[in-house]
């Protein structure tokens, strides 16, 4: 009545040993590392740059415990933190020669690859080979900076709308229809024309040649009207790009900060995560993803460059068409809305300095297209002054507005123009590590202090142990031996949950670890729930043997049901972001493996130890005498 | 070892009225703190900069309070955990830019005492917080909904409309006291104050349970007797499942430190007052709804055909 096949206690016994494999890594710990990354796209890491590192260790006697190339990242492990800092200025030196020893890429270009310190499992390659890895630890465990980034939709519809202005403008003009301007109001555009034939070819012709805009005719007084607006599924498709393009462009701007294991995910549909484990210093991580400068150069509207009409400039009175701007020099100017080239079209920026002013400067490279528009605006406008703007949150800067000497082919542009030496290096990191396709707003930060991570395990794993040890205690005197049978069911609990955490990678935080204790603190009621009967079944005059099945088949429903209701409430939970989500997550499943430990497991004991006895005259399950 | 060698049915039900009111009492005070009063929101929901700082020596948060006031800063500060850690709470502001707002104020306490160490930041946006809100909400729904759902599946209506009463007058009673005593209503706490809802339910789900078995066994017994036998077969388990759950929450309060001590609060305020409502409230509302044992029709086992038993009536 009492047993379950051999191959159940198999089945079990494999679980149970296959649990314990996936827990190891856990107990190993984290060895120091340093790794090592490729600092620009054009730069590959490879098994030559490993040897390089290998020979240089080797030669300057520094030993290291491991050595790992993979997915264009090479790491080094060693035996204690000293070693880890010897050899990171030295793989530093060996792989960026010409580069100052304490660079990063975005103080010195010849900074070809990244050298981070990092952590890393310190668990036997075996382990490793079985993708037996330890919990991963959130930010508020292992200390880092957290941050949540909105990324201003309406911005890149404006942006995007701006930049299908200008490709209308040099579609009419392509095909020589005449027309009065195109504008943008709001969130539409406007083309102006003076005779509906001229109106009617346009219509045709951007129809078939620009397809993202939705088109509708009206009448303004004497002028008629193409009013433009974004297709429902362009504004979609703009939206995503913004935060697929923003992404990107943080990748590129957090690999030059040299972070070990960066999480940089899109959340929702507008926002963005962060997460740069290690990382102390806020500001600087801040000032690099915060920023959100981008480049625009655009012409200055020379015909109204007359003291008069700055000097309504400058008391709000803007002539239509144009911004007001004072550049760096104090000199105001009027620079016209519309753009020429954006950030988009750079391949490359460099900081430098002007070869014959020696002024610090920004040399820039721009793709075909960028450099045949340049070339093509060049030519047509010598003379003329160009204005080159700095983006930044909505707010554009001047940097420099040079006259156009000649037409300047080749698509290689200077900037320069009062510009300190790190400035112009931040203005080149900026344009170089790609510019925003939209701004973007900080909403939520989080830092947590290396001190504060390392304080909360200690504190998480302090409460669960203790409140672990009185569990046991507890059923072991209440129970005797079904209590002891209970906390071998309760152990595997927890080693089955450990080991689910680890498999799936999930991140484990401090909510997550209180989830853990209030798991185990909730599973053994599933235990007292089957003890309890099996003594009420000997109280009621059932055999011991009667009781154990009995007593494990009625509570059977009952810990489904209760398990069914707290499951449902682990599920609503997991739709509450932040520190909740890490909450449900191990509470869900904590009570998956709370069910098969405290019903399957402790069955499985309680059969082994009496299910195969002939007779059984007594219960090891506490005081049942009484009537 | 037994504690409860109960050998009479405990007649439960005889004192429902009473329960009932003292619950009725208790929920009405909850209300009246969590209107009066009103939570202490954390910065998670309502926005704002929290900033935990740690030195050498103890703090003196008079002192940090007016070099923030000095310098310009709206700012709570008080203790956290320890003599030597300080917790700094800033509402967001309107003219405050928020994003560097952490730094400065690093700067600023620096400048006042070299030892100075950040150990957390936290800012949340306003957009955050109100999303908080609403997720906090809409999971409370769809939890209570679920539940209903559940029990009114397994069990019966009844069931379900009587668990989900009383188990929210649980969570109501928690944020009472949260309420009364003003302490920090922070994400955590959402998790403990929930996962009590889970609890609670899972208790009265045990009841019920057990009350349903012996409908379908005491053939002869009334309404209320069926509830008493069902509650006392099942109390002492109530009460050693409480016990080792509120073990581990002690502990958790004792070593936890104080980012889990709200959390582990909530849970024992629920623990407490779980072990009543679901016992002691769910069952009378349960008999009041009008549960009865034809709602469990197993069919009686009638033979249909075979020989007429002879102790029937005669049949004209």
């Amino acid at each position: 009545m009492n047993r379950y096949p051999t191959w159940g206690y198999v089945a079990i016994a494999v679980a149970i040993v296959i649990a314990f494999l996936y827990t190891l890594p856990n107990f190993f710990g984290e060895s120091p590392a340093v790794q090592v990354s490729s600092a620009k796209a054009t730069v590959k890491l490879d098994g030559a740059a490993m040897k390089r590192v290998e020979d240089a260790l080797a030669k300057a006697n520094v030993p290291f415990t491991g050595a790992a190339l993979e997915a264009n990242t090479l790491r080094f492990r060693f035996a204690d933190t000293d070693t880890q800092l010897k050899a990171k200025d030295l793989i530093h030196t060996t792989l960026n020669p010409g580069a100052s020893p304490t660079a990063t890429p975005e103080e010195d270009a010849n900074v070809n690859f990244v050298v981070a310190l990092n952590l890393v499992p310190a668990s036997p390659g075996w382990l490793a080979a079985i993708h037996a890895m330890p919990m991963y630890l959130g930010l508020d465990l292992r200390g880092g900076v957290h941050f949540l980034l909105q990324v201003d939709m309406q911005a890149a519809i404006t942006k995007r709308l701006e930049s299908l202005a200008g490709d209308i403008r040099s579609q009419l003009r392509d095909k020589s229809i005449r027309h009065g301007g195109v504008t943008r109001e709001g969130q539409t555009l406007r083309v102006r024309f003076r005779d509906a034939a001229q109106r009617d070819q346009a219509r045709n012709l951007l129809l078939s040649n620009l397809p993202d805009l939705a088109y509708a005719e009206r009448e303004d007084g004497q002028d008629l009207l193409i009013v433009a607006t974004l297709k429902p599924e362009s504004v979609k498709r703009t939206q995503e790009y913004a935060l697929k393009q923003n992404i990107t462009t943080l990748h590129n701007r957090i690999n030059e900060l040299g972070v070990a294991e960066p999480v940089i995910q899109q959340q929702g549909a507008e926002r963005i995560v962060i997460q740069l484990p290690g990382v102390q210093d806020v500001t600087r991580a801040k000032r690099l993803i915060g920023r959100t400068a981008s480049l625009e150069i655009r012409m200055v509207a020379e015909e109204h460059m007359n003291p008069e009409a700055l000097g309504n400039a400058r008391n709000g009175q803007v002539p239509f068409g144009t911004e007001y701007y004072v550049e760096r020099n104090g000199q105001a100017l009027l620079v016209r809305r519309q753009v020429v080239l954006t950030g988009d079209r750079l391949t490359d920026a460099q900081p430098g300095f002007d070869n014959q002013t020696n002024e610090p400067a920004v040399h820039l490279r721009l793709d075909g297209q960028g450099a045949r528009i340049f070339q093509e605006v060049t030519r047509e406008n010598v003379n003329k002054r160009m204005a080159i703007l700095l983006i930044e949150k909505g707010k554009g800067e001047v940097i420099t507005a040079p006259v156009i000497r000649s037409e300047i082919p080749g698509g290689r542009v200077q900037i320069s123009g009062r510009m300190t030496t790190t400035e112009a290096n931040d203005v080149a990191l900026l344009l170089r590590a790609g510019s925003l396709a939209a701004p973007m707003e900080i909403i939520e930060e989080r830092t947590v202090g290396p001190s504060l991570g390392r304080d909360n395990i200690e504190k998480g794993f302090n409460a669960t142990k203790w409140g672990f040890v009185a569990i046991v205690l507890f059923m072991s005197v209440y129970y005797v031996l079904f209590g002891l049978i209970s906390s071998v069911a309760l152990a595997v609990n927890l080693l089955l949950l450990v080991a689910l955490l680890s498999m799936l990678q999930a991140t484990l935080t401090l909510p997550g670890i209180a989830a853990i204790a209030l798991t185990l603190g909730m599973a053994i009621d599933a235990n007292v729930l089957i003890n309890e009967r099996i003594r009420e079944e000997l109280r009621g005059g059932a055999t011991p043997q009667a009781a154990i099945h009995a007593g494990y088949e009625r509570a059977w429903a009952t810990i489904l049901d209760s398990n069914v209701t707290t499951f449902i409430v682990g599920i609503s939970l997991l739709m509450v972001p932040g520190a909740v989500r890490g909450f449900a997550v191990v509470h869900c499943l904590g009570i998956m493996t709370s069910m098969f430990s405290a019903v399957v497991v402790s069955r499985a004991i309680v059969n082994l130890v009496y299910g195969h006895r002939r007779r059984v005259a007594h219960l090891s399950i506490g005081d049942t005498a009484w009537k | 070892m037994e504690f409860f060698k109960i050998r009479r049915t405990i007649p439960f039900m005889r004192h429902a009225l009473v329960f009932n009111v003292i619950s009725l009492i208790t929920f009405l005070a909850a209300v009246g703190f969590l209107i009066g009063k009103g939570l202490n929101l954390s910065i998670e929901f309502t926005g704002g900069t929290l900033i935990e700082v740690a030195y050498q020596q103890s703090a003196h948060v008079d002192q940090i309070r007016q070099t923030l006031d000095k310098a310009g800063y709206k700012a709570e500060v008080q203790n956290f955990g320890s003599s030597r850690d300080v917790l700094i709470r800033m509402h967001l502001e309107k003219n405050q830019s928020s994003a560097d707002l952490s730094q400065k104020v690093m700067g600023v306490l620096h400048e006042q005492d070299k030892s100075a160490e950040l150990r957390r930041v936290e800012f949340v946006g306003p957009q955050i917080g109100s999303e908080l809100v609403e997720y906090g909400a809409l999971a409370l729904l769809v939890t209570a909904v679920g539940i209903v759902l559940y029990l009114w599946m397994r069990f019966e209506w009844r069931f379900g409309l009587s668990g989900i009463i009383a188990n929210l007058h649980d969570v109501v009673i928690i944020l009472g006291f949260f309420a009364l005593f003003q302490w920090e209503f922070s994400l955590p706490v959402l998790a403990a104050v929930l996962a009590v809802l889970g609890y609670s339910v899972n208790e009265s789900v045990v009841v019920f349970d057990r009350v349903r078995e012996n409908f379908r066994k005491m053939r002869k017994a009334s309404t209320p007797e069926v509830i008493d036998s069902a509650i006392t077969g099942v109390i002492s388990r109530t009460i050693i499942t409480h016990l080792c759950t509120q073990m581990m929450v002690t502990t958790m309060l004792l070593f936890g430190g104080p980012a889990l001590h709200y959390f582990a609060l909530a849970l024992t305020i629920g623990i407490c007052f779980g072990i009543y409502s679901s016992v002691l409230v769910a069952s009378p509302l349960l008999m009041w709804l009008g549960v009865r044992r034809e709602q469990f029709a197993i069919p009686t086992k009638r033979k249909t055909s075979g020989p007429r038993d002879e102790h029937e009536g005669a049949v004209v």
